[in-house]
């Protein structure tokens, strides 16, 4: 290995006084480095994040002032209205606002950013198994970027048949205004989002299976790795079912084939041509796809929520096999309950009973896992910093998003509150309170590792009490208007007299998911001043065991300047075994108690 | 500041739990922010969904207690000592799983009645036949298209009854309805009747229920069907079998005058 220079940096073969144009860009832009991809990952899905949340405002705006003129960007976004919001242009904000949080921020911030960052730093590996691919992982989602981004250019402004982009309505160009080139470009940019994750999800499982350093054993990898490796398993067997349906559908729309069109349409006064398809072969296809995609959406987090608890609560984690056992449970099982999303669709209803009964067993992996998580805190000695807080909360709010999918697995009660608020509130719970609290957390935690400075502490407290707040006052509420029966996706739900009454509840939701967004601002300067002026931080500041805390901060190129040898697993604070609460992975076994575990070069 | 966190943890079940009680009972300022009137002789979503409500709610009351105990006792600045050095407990994962187990199969196998109730079990005529629907439901951009068979009970003949958005179906009666759609998926949703289904183009299916209070009620689209998608509103009437009857006979009569405008107009 490269020797070590006073500061703790790697030096390396490369680092030459001229460090020309060809170089920065092989270094910051087309990088083969997996920490720079990482990165780059970290920052566009982060943009995404705030323009998929301003999206969101302008649904909530909508649902709490219908047909108002929207005080400052109402005249600069639609002039011709006159400020306010059209049907159509509501149809797309909640078309797009789904699509990019779900296919733009989630999944490529849980793989692409913190996959890329993490991965080969907690198996001491020096890079991906595969640099040039992980590069280009990169790189295809920018043709996502731009055919998403442009999509709210062309006529209809952005696609606007939901993010399920059910057909008929989204494979015939007649069907709605947003359903013309919008759509086509929808499609294509969704063929991008899921090359680039099969790029990485092949990345992740070769580095993982092949390159853990001397002594990590598959039992002894964090959490946030298992849940990484899973979700690479479940990318690699779903996706390519949700591209072959992409396919389908632009043909359908392209070339008039017929999948998913049933004979004889009917569609603004013309007969269509196609025909002998099926729409509900559609909602099979998709769901076999984005119902694994919702675990994608939130295994990693629940494993860098792991790391996380266990390391602020200077204990082991609790059940750690259970915890692998139950993240391939969930995998496994969320393979054959993508039906749960039709059971009113028309599907045969002996199916649903089948689905029904799968659905109700992914509840029990959940179970396990939020008990082995109150068993890790119990009996710890908690602190309470930024990163555990949001830790915490993701606990307590999966708790809730858990909970209310039994209402929607149990058929017979899904048949009311289907494509209500329920709905909504649910995947929010899961969404946002669980993942993207997660993924603050995350930031809070690695922030050190990735740019060698610690973020403001206090700063990063009001930006997490002010965001868990608002985001239970913003969907808590849901559940209410859930039961209600109040419907998704209406531009107007006060057109109906049974939700008529509801208006003030929205009026209080919109408040909120206002505030909600604002106060991110704690967030964005936080980040961005401690990138720059933040107290340096050494390797290891929360005194973490991760090989990755072994590693200088920001690590260097080829990651660690000696050769890591993993000793134990990742959870041993705590240990009567030595004097410190933690005992890092790399650390030799100490002399008083280390006969148990010897110092080899196991199964490499 | 590990007091302050624990006690916001705290709030959150607290809070939880008092907004649906709040709903549930209708307490200013959440009067009617629960389910719509009931107006159907089958109760069994309602009761499902309290008994899934209880459960959950005690295992929500139960995770957020013991979360804010642990928080609350185990603060680092407040509790001095060792911590609890374990990697767990074997029988503490088997009593986790199997007690969840328990009641999650009790529940799948509790709800299967009301569903098939609601999706299988048809409702017969006398003769063992499945009995046929009263109307036919279309959907379409961006209406319901309402279609009685006449007194031939056979769709599509000169005797048909056409109506957009007005359904009209007599009280105390099993009423089967077909619904169909002529161009995108849409969704029949009566919130009062805890029904919904989607309507899909190329399929004929049908959904039963039995009214037990006379009113007029909201029919939702609940699934988007385009731009138009929220004004897609139409209304059921239920009534009693005379003056469903006299309904029928009148809206009839009223067609004939307009020489199946509606008819040819398909
Ligand atoms: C800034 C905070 C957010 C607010 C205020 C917000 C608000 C909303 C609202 C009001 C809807 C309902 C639209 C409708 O169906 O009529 C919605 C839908 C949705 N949101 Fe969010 N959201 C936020 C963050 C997120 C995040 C972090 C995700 C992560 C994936 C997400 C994913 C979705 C999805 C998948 C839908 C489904 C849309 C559909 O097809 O109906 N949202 N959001
Ligand atoms: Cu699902
Ligand atoms: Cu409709």
């Amino acid at each position: 290995m490269s020797s070590i220079t006073a500061d703790g940096q790697a030096t390396h073969a490369h680092t030459s006084n001229e460090f020309g144009v060809g170089e920065f860009i092989t270094t910051y832009v087309f990088s083969r480095d997996h920490k720079v991809i990482g990165l780059q990952f970290l920052f566009s899905t982060l943009l995404w994040f705030l323009i998929g949340g301003l999206l969101a405002i302008g649904i909530r705006w909508q649902l709490a002032w219908p047909w108002s003129d929207m005080p400052v960007i109402g005249p600069m976004l639609f002039s011709a209205e006159g400020g306010q919001i059209s049907p159509e242009f509501y149809t797309m904000l909640f078309t797009m606002h789904a699509t990019v949080m779900t296919f733009l921020v989630i999944i490529p911030i849980l793989a692409g950013a913190f996959g890329n960052y993490l991965i080969p730093l907690m198996i001491g590996a020096d890079d991906m198994a595969f640099p040039t691919l992980n590069m280009l992982s990169y790189w295809v989602m920018w043709p996502a970027f731009l055919f998403f981004g442009g999509s709210f250019f062309v006529a209809g402004n952005g696609a606007s048949s939901g993010w399920t982009s059910y057909p008929p309505l989204a494979s015939m160009t007649e069907a709605a205004p947003g359903s013309g080139l919008a759509q086509t470009m929808w499609l294509i940019a969704l063929t991008c989002v899921g090359i680039s994750s099969m790029m990485g999800s092949v990345n992740y499982m070769t580095t993982i299976i092949q390159m853990r350093a001397p002594g990590m054993t598959m039992m002894r990898l964090p959490m946030t790795i298992w849940g990484m490796f899973i979700t690479a398993l479940l990318q690699a067997f779903a996706l390519p079912v949700l591209t072959a349906a992409g396919f389908m559908q632009l043909a359908d729309r392209l070339f008039g084939t017929g999948f998913f069109v049933p004979e004889g349409l009917i569609v603004n006064n013309s007969e269509m041509a196609a025909g002998g398809g099926q729409p509900l072969l559609w909602q099979h296809l998709f769901w076999f796809y984005s119902h694994p995609a919702v675990y994608i959406m939130i295994l990693p987090a629940m494993g860098m929520v792991s790391d996380i608890l266990a390391c602020f609560a200077r204990k082991p984690l609790f059940g750690y096999k259970p915890m692998v056992y139950a993240i391939c449970g969930i995998a496994g099982l969320g393979f054959i309950v993508w039906g749960h999303h039709m059971f009113v669709s028309g599907m045969n209803p002996g199916l649903g009973m089948t689905f029904m009964v799968a659905t109700m067993m992914i509840a029990l992996p959940s179970a396990v896992k939020t008990f082995n998580w109150l068993g890790t805190i119990y009996g710890g000695k908690i602190q309470f910093t930024t990163p555990m807080l949001f830790a915490l909360s993701f606990v307590l709010m999966f708790v809730i998003g858990g909970l209310s999918g039994i209402f929607m697995a149990a058929t017979p009660v899904d048949i009311f509150i289907h494509d209500t608020y329920f709905i909504v509130a649910h995947f929010h719970y899961v969404l946002f309170g669980g993942t993207a609290m997660a993924v603050f957390g995350a930031i809070y935690f690695w922030f050190p590792k990735m740019f060698g400075r610690m973020m403001n502490e206090p700063l990063g407290k009001i930006h997490f009490l002010l965001t868990f707040l608002f985001m239970n006052g913003t969907f808590f509420t849901m559940h209410i208007l859930g039961a209600v029966g109040f419907p998704r996706r209406l531009a107007d739900p006060y057109h109906y007299e049974t939700f008529r009454h509801l208006l003030p509840m929205n009026q209080f939701m919109t408040i909120c998911a206002i505030l909600m967004v604002a106060c991110q601002i704690f967030f964005i300067v936080n980040f961005f001043y401690s990138i720059f002026f933040g107290p340096k931080a050494g390797r290891n500041p929360w005194h973490a065991n991760g090989l990755e805390w072994q590693a200088p901060s920001p690590p260097g190129h080829g990651n660690f300047d000696f050769q890591p040898i993993v000793y134990r697993g990742p959870y041993e604070y705590g240990s009567p075994e030595v004097d410190e609460d933690y005992y890092p992975q790399t650390q030799p076994p100490n002399q008083r108690g280390d006969t148990d575990e010897p110092a080899t070069m196991v199964n490499h | 500041m590990g007091r302050f966190w624990s006690l916001l943890f705290l709030s959150v079940p607290i809070l939880g739990v008092l907004t649906f009680l709040w709903a549930a009972l209708g307490w200013y300022p959440l009067e009617g922010h629960w389910f719509p009137e009931l107006v159907v002789a089958d109760s069994s979503i309602d009761h499902l969904f309290y008994v899934i409500l209880w459960m959950t709610g005690l295992v929500f009351i139960g995770t957020g207690l013991a979360m804010f105990w642990f928080l609350w006792k185990y603060d680092d600045t407040k509790h001095d000592g060792p911590v609890w050095y374990s990697h767990g407990s074997h029988l503490l994962e088997i009593i986790w799983s199997v007690v969840p187990a328990v009641v999650i199969l009790f529940l799948a196998i509790y709800q299967m009645d009301a569903w098939a109730g609601a999706r299988m079990r048809r409702p017969m005529l006398e003769n063992g036949q499945p009995k046929p629907p009263i109307a036919r439901v279309t959907g379409r951009q961006f209406e319901w298209k309402i279609q009685y068979p006449g007194n031939d009970k056979q769709f599509d003949t000169p005797d048909d009854l056409y109506t957009t958005n007005d359904l009209h179906v007599p009280r105390d009666e099993e009423v089967v309805l077909e619904i169909t759609s002529e161009d995108v998926l849409h969704s029949f949703f009566l919130p009062n009747f805890r029904e919904k289904q989607d309507v899909v183009p190329g399929m004929k299916q049908f959904i039963w229920f039995k009214p037990v209070k006379d009113g007029k009620y909201d029919i939702v689209c609940a699934e988007l069907c385009g731009w138009g998608h929220y004004k897609m509103k139409g209304q059921i009437t239920v009534e009693s079998a005379s003056d469903y009857r006299a309904w029928l006979e009148k809206a009839y009569n009223e067609q004939e005058l307009s020489e199946y405008s509606l008819a040819e107009a398909e």
